[in-house]
């Protein structure tokens, strides 16, 4: 027995592979089934596109750098429509032009995964240094009502993990993903253990199961997903961004319009409980529980440890999913807890919708920086002294 | 025999088959629909159909005639 | 059996609704039925053929016919069009754009397709306005034209669309009006056909907006004037300055070789990394 154990960790040890946070998102596409991918150059996701431009041919996969974010985003659109899992990188600039896009894939319910890898903003800003300030972007960033799923890693191996849940999603709802990393998780190195490709689960877009003529493109066949088959297969259809009838054709008719509308919600709020992705540390008996997420949610870690070393009752909640906003998780921390600390580099973002869904029992309180440094576990704890009752 | 049929239901009465008919076979009526004024004459070069932005003229040979 | 009513119905969707939405006369109706003369002429299979439009009154040209068809964004078809292209390179790849939203809002992707060289048949309707949105100038629209947005007078040069695009290095660039129907026919079909990046500049009329600076009323008058004022490139080789002025030059612009992205693809995969 202790033989065995001793071979298995031999063997992980064997296994284990340093890799940074960009190159692990790469590696996570790949396992996904990634096929396509386009992208343009910008700190700090520049080497998810390299790694790409080396790695998808070797797979069989295409590889483009188009002329810039708005066109990346077409054309993974485009090759999704074509059957390939798509998808592209970029920071706050690309994110802000890819925005048209990430809208068009919602309306005409394309799966594609887009990595925004957040530095400080606005504009320019600050292209090394990290930030969470494209929360709310990734949320709120292209025009008219939608919903969205937003995933943000806080360690290498998370950064793989949820890429592959990112095209999981994206293939399941049909619609865009977003992986919200930040730059410190992005250049981070650490020694990880991939999983083999036969313990991932991978999810395929839903296909039809009638002939092309019984196949009503934008019906809802009970989940709210509409099965889609690739161009090319014999399923002529039309796609637009209009909103559209069953059939994919423009309309303004109210009754369609409205229809539509219910079922595109309907795929996420109808699923909500699938959708509670986080990490607990020592919450049971948590006085003061900190909610963070992405490179704050490692700070938060530390400093949760350090001050239950002092003897302080404190505990973290680490969010995978920022959209839909985890309600029900959150929820529980609220009514468990007397205080609840978010952390966040951005003016709050995150704390804002632990306000939102507070019935009143629990203080919030916020720690933002926006300096363009990161936020430390010394400057989480000194906040948990200070407001420890 | 040649044919010259026109589909009223989707003419928009944009007179560019008639205008550009090289044998003047075509005519407006007092709707402004066009309307075969002298079939004899017709070429059957098909050049109001093509140019018909509608697909509301068509062009053929009556198999019977 | 009449064959050509036969023609179209075959390629028009039934359940769409007709007429289509073009005002009477819109050049754009012209051109879509000569689209579907020579696909059907060349024999491609439905199922084969993609069909990507940007925004715009030429954009609304897919949803009629019975091929795949994608509507996309403003100005981005030709991004959509690649990125369809390289993931499933057997499909016969068609983007049909605006002035404005290939030329304009598209204008880069228009230049770094061409450069690129995916093989995509793309076709500009050139009306020289914006027609969807109410007769404003485009980048195509002459010097001086009074618009709704150039109500003084268009203080802006006209782009060359075809020599825009030739110089970018499409592999094949034509023009022709929608006037010249065997013209027009022919250009389709050698853009369809390309092994490589094709553009065909179709002048259309826009009859409401267009037609209305250009002091032209009717589409008739509209059409004749597309027809006195083009000379083809034959022509054009024997006429100086001063008598091509004013004049749009028609017919192939350019044709040539040139490995294509994803002969390029195969290539990299066969000689670099030997999979
Ligand atoms: C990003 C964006 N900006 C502006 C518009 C509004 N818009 C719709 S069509 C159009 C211009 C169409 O002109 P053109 O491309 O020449 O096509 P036409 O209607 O003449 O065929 C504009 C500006 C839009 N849909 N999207
Ligand atoms: S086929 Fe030719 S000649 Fe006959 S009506 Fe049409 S345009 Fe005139
Ligand atoms: S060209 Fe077509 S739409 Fe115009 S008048 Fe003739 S038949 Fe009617
Ligand atoms: S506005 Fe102009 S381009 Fe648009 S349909 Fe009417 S005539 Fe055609
Ligand atoms: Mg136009």
């Amino acid at each position: 027995m202790k033989k065995d154990k001793e071979k298995e960790q031999k063997q992980e040890e064997q296994n284990r592979i340093l890799l940074q946070g960009n190159e692990a998102c790469v590696r996570g596409a790949l396992m996904a089934g990634c096929r396509f991918y386009a992208g343009y150059p910008i700190t700090p996701a520049t080497e998810i596109t390299e790694v790409m431009a080396r790695e998808l041919p070797k797979v069989g996969g295409v590889f483009i750098q188009m002329e810039d974010e708005i066109a990346s985003l077409g054309a993974v659109i485009g090759a999704s429509l074509a059957g390939a899992k798509s998808m592209t990188a970029t920071s706050g600039p690309g994110f802000s032009l890819m925005q048209e896009h990430i809208g068009y894939a919602c309306m005409a319910e394309v799966p594609c995964v887009v990595v925004d890898v957040m530095r400080a903003g606005p504009s320019t800003g600050l292209p090394t240094q990290p930030s969470q300030g494209d929360v709310m972007q990734a949320r709120w960033g292209t025009h008219g009502d939608h919903s969205i799923v937003v995933l943000s890693p806080s360690s290498v191996y998370e950064f793989f993990e949820l890429t592959i849940q990112a095209f999981n999603l994206s293939e399941r709802y049909r619609m865009p993903t977003i992986l919200l990393a930040d730059q410190i998780v992005a250049h981070m190195r650490e020694g990880i253990v991939l999983p083999s490709k036969e313990d991932i689960e991978i999810e395929d877009r839903p296909q039809p199961t009638v002939p092309p003529e019984w196949h009503i493109p934008y019906g809802d066949p009970g989940t709210g997903v509409p099965p889609m088959p690739a161009f090319g297969e014999g399923y002529r259809y039309h796609v637009t961004g209009l909103h559209h009838d069953l059939r994919g054709y423009p309309t303004t008719r109210k009754e369609e319009v409205e229809s539509l509308m219910r079922r595109l919600f309907s795929k996420i709020s109808n699923d909500l409980e699938r959708l509670q992705w986080f990490d607990s540390f020592y919450t049971e008996d948590a006085v003061i529980t900190v909610i963070a997420y992405g490179c704050v949610a490692r700070a938060g870690m530390q400093a949760v440890k350090e001050a239950r070393a002092k003897g302080l009752k404190v505990g973290l909640l680490k969010l995978k999913v920022l959209w839909p906003f985890m309600r029900r998780t959150v929820t529980t921390i609220l009514d468990s807890s007397q205080k609840v600390l978010v952390p966040e580099m951005n003016v709050g973002h995150i704390s804002r919708e632990v306000k939102r869904v507070n019935q009143g029992n629990c203080e919030i309180l916020t720690l933002n920086k926006i300096d363009g440094t990161p936020i430390t576990p010394a400057e989480i704890l000194e906040t948990l002294e200070e407001v420890y009752p | 025999m040649k044919r010259v049929d026109i589909y009223r239901g989707w003419c928009k009465r944009c007179g560019i088959c008639i205008a550009f008919c090289p044998k003047h076979v075509l005519e407006a009526d007092k709707d402004g629909f066009p309307t075969v004024k002298d079939l004899e004459q017709c070429s059957g070069c098909k050049l109001c159909e093509i140019r018909c932005p509608d697909f509301a003229i068509v062009v053929s040979k009556d198999e019977e005639g | 059996m009449r064959e050509t009513s036969h023609l179209v119905h075959k390629y028009l969707r039934p359940t769409m609704r007709f007429p289509h939405i073009w005002c009477p006369g819109c050049g754009i109706g012209i051109f879509m039925h000569a689209l579907i003369r020579i696909i059907d002429r060349i024999g491609y299979s439905k199922d084969d053929v993609v069909l990507v439009s940007g925004i715009g009154c030429s954009g609304r040209l897919p949803v009629y016919v019975d091929f795949n068809t994608l509507h996309t964004t403003h100005g981005r078809a030709l991004t959509f069009a690649t990125g369809i292209k390289l993931a499933k390179p057997r499909l016969k790849v068609i983007t049909i754009m605006g002035d404005g939203d290939g030329v304009s809002i598209g204008g880069n992707h228009l230049i770094h397709a061409a450069r690129r060289n995916v093989e995509i048949a793309s076709f500009i309707i050139n009306n020289q306005v914006y027609g969807m949105t109410g007769g404003q100038c485009s980048p195509t629209t002459p010097y001086g034209a009074r618009t709704t947005s150039s109500p003084y007078g268009n203080p802006e040069a006209a782009f060359d669309v075809s020599r825009l695009v030739e110089a970018a290095g499409a592999t094949f660039v034509g023009r022709t009006t929608v006037y010249h129907t065997t013209l027009l026919d022919r250009l389709i079909e050698k853009a369809l056909t390309k092994n490589g990046f094709a553009m065909v500049e179709v002048i259309a009329q826009c009859v409401t907006y267009a037609g209305r600076w250009l002091g032209l009323a009717s589409p008739a008058e509209m059409m004749a004037w597309q027809r006195d004022n083009s000379v083809t490139v034959e022509k054009a080789k024997e006429l100086n300055e001063t008598e091509l002025a004013g004049k749009t030059i028609i017919g192939v612009l350019a044709d040539r070789e040139r490995p294509t992205y994803n002969e390029e693809c195969t290539k990299l995969r066969t000689q670099e990394l030997k999979v």
